[in-house]
């Protein structure tokens, strides 16, 4: 049996060049992950600010044997963010769709699905594969009823789940960092810098539950999926997807390494994880089949 | 051309109200998970489509049929016998926003016309190239992301019709991109068909008022003698930064009757109501004078006279023109 793969998804947050830099000059030594993705995925607004930097960390990433995906934007609409989106799956990277504004461009070659593209069923998987899509991360939110039936339709296609990091559960036209601070998205002032990791969504009775990210809505919770590598093999998923926060990544990545390998337990990876400096509770009711929200039990 | 009115029919009496009222189309879905409104007491059985498009079609009316969420991994039947149902009933369209749904129409339902629903999200000229020359999608219903001038800039760009939300609920994130509802209740639009389920609300008192909750997420407190809302997710208040507010979207709903002469101006095809869940009184109320907007602006009438026509909308709950404006970003 093939080693089950782990990616490094692209990050989230409007991280400075530095911390960018940094971040993936530490991922491309040190961590266990086969694939990164580069890119930024959430805000047009933010690429001028990273534009710059993706052709020399594709190299570093490279040079350290990892295999680097493009990330396109996922609710691109003005003709800039549409050109970046057709730009970068042009390079000739490896391109993750995370929008249908890109699927003419990469249609043909191999490509990438992302998790903000929604493949619910085998029908749509398949008409993905039938274009080129050899991998896909399936949407946050299905049932894994679901992921078992869709991955056995297409064997030939890598799925992939997303396992750790706050869930990407929403989108808008509107920013919600600039709501709060009083502004407009076109005068946003990038305030969402100052959250690396969201900015947390408490309810009046002082519940954690959401985080906002810009124009996106994540989870509060962690998501914490540890599955053993026998069930990954009976749901035919062989990826999983680690998205990056502020947290220790590289020791992230060590231990999912050590779980889909056989060398940890459920437990002690996810007792490991509870030990990090985490944004939020872990949960991982999505791939239970129970609201997202619900907290990952220990036992 | 003039502005095609495309309005809400939850149920067959709504239907017929909203062509009495002077629809010029129609929506409305099968009673399944087969359509993004799928509460109980709504939607069409197969016999009802039948009838409700003999009706609609006997007054000039067309009907349009939302099988608009996605298909059930490993269930595909539901959707292809809506597909069939619709054809067979006589539907002028159906809204779809599935890849698998919208490839099954296209290959077993050649004469069957397609719409592409909010849910499909398709934002941009080259989502839209890709689901016309795919599938042969004639209609797209605007993601509620574009102002009116990007909604004309678009409308340049390709060579199928677009329709635009005028009048109704709101959605302040993209539709057919939300698994908020999913992460607090396990349901969700894109899964079950509904949002913020009933089934999982609470309304509970104590000496501060009342707290709505959403299982048992809190999602507002109202004081005492104030009337507690229904607890739509995005609609909540929620404390993020040290401060207490409306985050998402104040519980307005979506009026953009002002801008009628923009969108027309814009290239818009259809103007669309939101509503399948409102009763006949509503729609006919809310379509007769959507109706004699349309109407006086095609015969060139002025903003003043349509906006003394629209003047009884907009009285009670709070309203917005949502992302048409800019500043709404």
């Amino acid at each position: 049996m093939t080693q089950t793969g782990l990616t490094l998804g692209p990050v989230l947050f409007n991280w400075s060049p530095d911390r960018l830099r940094d971040f993936y000059a530490r991922i491309a030594d040190e961590a266990d992950v086969d694939r990164v993705h580069l890119g930024e995925v959430v805000c047009g607004k933010r690429q001028p600010f990273t534009d710059g930097l993706w052709p020399e960390l594709i190299e570093r990433l490279q040079a350290a044997g990892k295999e680097v995906v493009l990330s396109t934007l996922a609710l691109p609409y003005n003709p800039r963010e549409r050109a970046s989106v057709v730009d970068f799956c042009k390079v000739g990277e490896l391109a993750e769709i995370n929008d249908l504004t890109a699927l003419p461009t990469v249609a043909g070659k191999p490509f990438l699905v992302g998790p903000f593209v929604n493949v619910y069923n085998e029908g749509a998987a398949r008409f993905l594969a039938g274009r080129g899509a050899t991998g896909i991360c399936l949407p946050v939110e299905l049932p894994i009823a679901s992921v078992a039936i869709i991955a056995g339709a297409l064997p030939d296609v890598e799925f992939e789940l997303f396992a750790f990091g706050r869930l990407p559960l929403a989108l808008s036209g509107r920013c919600y960092h600039a709501r709060l601070h009083g502004l407009h998205k076109d005068g946003c002032q990038f305030v969402c810098d100052r959250d690396p990791d969201g900015l947390p969504v408490d309810t009046l009775d002082g519940q954690q539950f959401l985080a906002i990210n810009g124009i996106q809505t994540l989870s509060n919770g962690v998501e914490a999926f540890c599955p053993t590598p026998e069930e990954l093999g009976r749901l035919g998923v062989r990826r999983l997807r680690l998205s990056p926060h502020t947290v220790d990544m590289v020791a992230v990545s060590r231990l999912y390494r050590a779980l889909l390998d056989g060398k940890a337990s459920r437990g002690e990876t996810l007792a490991a994880l509870k030990g990090l400096n985490l944004p939020g509770e872990l949960v991982d009711g999505f791939t239970r089949g129970q609201p997202g929200s619900a907290r990952v039990e220990m036992a | 051309m003039s502005l095609e009115l495309v309005c809400p029919a939850g149920t067959p009496s709504a239907l017929r109200a909203a062509v009495e009222a002077g629809a010029h189309s129609v929506y409305c879905g099968f009673r399944d998970e087969t359509n993004a409104r799928n509460f109980p007491g709504l939607n069409f059985s197969p016999d009802e489509m039948i009838e409700g498009v003999r009706f609609a079609h006997a007054h000039g009316a067309k009907v349009l049929v939302a099988i608009n969420t996605f298909a059930k991994a490993g269930s595909m039947e539901a959707w292809k016998a809506a597909l069939a149902n619709a054809e067979k009933a006589g539907a002028d369209a159906v809204i779809l926003a599935d890849l698998a749904v919208l490839d099954h129409a296209a290959t077993h339902h050649p004469n069957l016309r397609l719409h592409l629903s909010v849910q499909a999200a398709a934002a941009t000229p080259e989502a839209i190239a890709f689901y016309a020359d795919t599938f042969g999608v004639k209609r797209v219903v605007m993601p509620r992301v574009l102002s009116v001038e990007e909604i004309a800039k678009l409308n340049a760009a390709i060579n199928v019709e677009t329709e635009a939300f005028v009048f109704g609920g709101l959605c302040p994130m993209t539709e057919g991109r939300c698994s908020l509802s999913s992460y607090a209740t396990g349901k969700s639009p894109n899964l079950t068909g509904v949002c913020s389920p009933p089934e999982h609300v609470a309304y509970s008192e104590d000496r501060n008022g009342t707290a709505t909750r959403l299982n048992g997420f809190t999602i507002d407190r109202f004081g005492a003698g104030e009337q507690a809302g229904y607890p739509t997710l995005c609609k909540g208040r929620f404390v993020a930064g040290g401060k207490t507010s409306y985050l998402f979207e104040d519980p307005v709903s979506l009026n953009a009757a002002s801008l009628i002469a923009a969108f027309a101006k814009a290239g818009i095809t259809a103007l669309k109501i939101e509503g399948r869940q409102r009763g006949k009184g509503y729609v006919t109320e809310v379509v007769r004078t959507f109706r004699a907007a349309v109407d006086a602006i095609d015969a060139g009438g002025t903003e003043v006279e349509v906006g003394r026509l629209l003047a009884g909308l907009v009285e009670g709950g709070r309203q917005t023109s949502g992302a048409y404006k800019k500043t709404w970003r």
